[in-house]
């Protein structure tokens, strides 16, 4: 494998986090290529999502997050997200009081360019679901809609980085390949970067091209996703099937 | 049966000022959940700065405007030094604030613009009684001017984009930090607007009640009632139980208890909402599926 030609779009080095006085990162080194996308696996616990949030700005972080070239850790959460990530946090985050519609505009909040309309249609062409339900309070869609919602926003925000809290989480395997099929398309369409946190090893092995294996805070475990997919060893000790 | 018919506007024609501080502990509250005591305080320390440009000679609605302005920035500025800093302290800190905030605001009118009760102008005197003598100049004016000004509110939370942000970080403050919206400058522009709205039934109720440091006491008992009739969760409910509670008020004071004890009718409206029905009547239930 031939390393890009250019700089990754997220470079992280000696990254800790914790919350009060316990630590639950003890120093990641990892990289999210340009347009590429980065799977972080491991048990509950191993750190995954404590590892997003960090990028974020919502937990207290040491060492170091470049992102597009430029130093993010210690920003607000507001300012990290104006710069161009967008976070499908765990629960989604998504407005259940508001409508699908209020959803909507609520991603694309910090855009002012006159493209918004057409990024709308751009994500019906994704989920089309969402067309039906965009009057709806988004409370009362289903796991998947919500799922798919969620996405939705953080493709509003036009981001050049989207970070993904375990989007198969409690959704049936037919909605799960259906929302993995579409993080494909998105992929491919948009050139947005995305780091993904999985359980479900196989899934995220098959769309990332890149892989690091959490164990209680550190990477035990890092290389190409297809590598890790064929080695045996790692399969059979750390993801279990 | 005339008596009556002019109870019940006069009902209407308060319950629009107690639908206003509803609607301003109601803002406060759903971004908090925290009642702000002082609400009343400050609109009475409005009401004296309405006087004061007012006999600096300033036209009427000039200084109206200027009052609104004064009241939001003082607002911001009250969230962005003192709450602020305490945001994620326990209740206790902010009940703390909330009284002290009371007894200054309280005080410092006093202490600014003496204890005397003051007369305050009202714009539609000229008018007189009208609609065959049931409703004053006054009572029209003041209920069309706070009409005027929820129906504003409304429309600036349902169309627009800061609006729809502000109501964002209410309900969910983490996930609006995620799309970028600036979480604790929307709690401060809740801060100036319902110090805004405030001002708004200072000024007029100042008219009926006379102006003192204690004006509001009451109207905010009367607003709390509403606001907890309406639901404390829901802006709409809120203004709809602050008329409903200026209509009981003033049919109650009249028929049933006296214009002594109309306060009272406020307390058993808590108490009875407390006990039969706590989310009020119009209590946001949020529906979700998981």
């Amino acid at each position: 494998m031939t390393a890009p030609p250019e700089a990754p779009i997220l470079d992280v080095r000696g990254l800790t986090a914790g919350y009060g006085q316990t630590a639950v990162l003890h120093g990641l080194d990892f990289v999210v290529d340009q347009g590429g996308v980065t799977a972080l696996l491991g048990a509950n616990g191993a750190g995954k999502t404590t590892t997003l949030r960090a990028i974020c700005g919502m937990v207290r972080t040491g060492g170091e997050i470049d992102f597009a070239g430029q130093r993010i850790g210690g920003l607000a959460t507001e300012d990290i997200a104006r710069r161009g990530i967008a976070h499908v946090p765990d629960g989604r985050g998504t407005f259940m009081e508001l409508t699908v519609e209020e959803n909507f505009r609520l991603g694309a909040y910090t855009r002012r360019d006159p493209e918004v309309a057409a990024d709308f249609e751009r994500v019906f062409g994704y989920f089309p679901r969402l067309r039906q339900r965009f009057r709806q309070q988004a409370g009362t869609l289903s796991g998947g809609e919500q799922q798919m919602l969620a996405i939705a926003r953080a493709l509003l925000l036009r981001p050049r980085l989207l970070l993904m809290d375990e989007p198969s989480f409690g959704l049936a395997p037919l909605i799960v390949q259906e929302i993995f099929a579409i993080m494909q398309r998105i992929r491919g369409d948009q050139g947005v970067s995305i780091l993904l946190v999985e359980q479900n090893a196989n899934l995220a092995l098959d769309i990332a091209d890149r892989a690091y294996l959490l164990e209680t805070g550190r990477i035990v475990i890092s290389g190409p996703a297809a590598e890790i997919r064929q080695d045996e060893a790692i399969r059979r000790s750390y993801l279990g099937y | 049966m005339d008596g009556l018919a002019h109870q019940l506007v006069a009902g209407i024609a308060t319950g629009g000022i107690y639908a206003a501080v509803a609607l301003a502990l109601v803002m406060i509250y759903q971004a908090t959940h925290h009642v702000n005591f002082a609400q009343g305080e400050m609109a009475t320390f409005s009401t004296y700065i309405a006087l004061t440009l007012i006999q600096a000679g300033l036209p009427y609605w000039v200084a109206f405007l200027a009052t609104l302005v004064i009241s939001f920035v003082l607002g911001v500025v009250i969230e962005r030094v003192l709450l602020r800093p305490v945001h994620d302290a326990p209740v206790l800190t902010h009940v703390g604030i909330f009284i002290g905030l009371l007894l200054v605001f309280s005080n410092l009118s006093g202490w600014m613009f003496d204890y005397t009760v003051k007369a305050f102008p009202s714009p539609f005197e000229a008018g007189g009684p009208m609609l065959g003598g049931l409703v004053s100049g006054h009572e029209l004016g003041s209920t069309a001017v706070t009409l005027a000004v929820l129906l504003l509110v409304f429309l600036f939370f349902r169309y627009t984009s800061l609006g729809l942000a502000m109501r964002a970080a209410a309900y969910n403050p983490v996930s609006a930090r995620l799309v970028g919206i600036r979480v604790g400058w929307m709690l401060a522009l809740g801060w100036g607007l319902a110090a805004a709205i405030g001002a708004v039934a200072g000024i007029m109720i100042a008219p009926v009640v006379f102006l003192e440091p204690n004006m509001m006491l009451g109207i905010l008992l009367y607003a709390f009632a509403g606001a907890l009739l309406g639901g404390i969760d829901n802006p709409g409910g809120a203004v709809l139980g602050g008329f409903a509670v200026g209509v009981i008020e003033n049919l109650g004071g009249a028929y049933l208890v006296g214009t002594e004890l109309k306060l009272t009718l406020a307390l058993v409206i808590i108490i009875a909402v407390l006990l039969i029905k706590p989310s009020g009547l119009f209590g946001r239930v949020v529906v979700s599926r998981v």
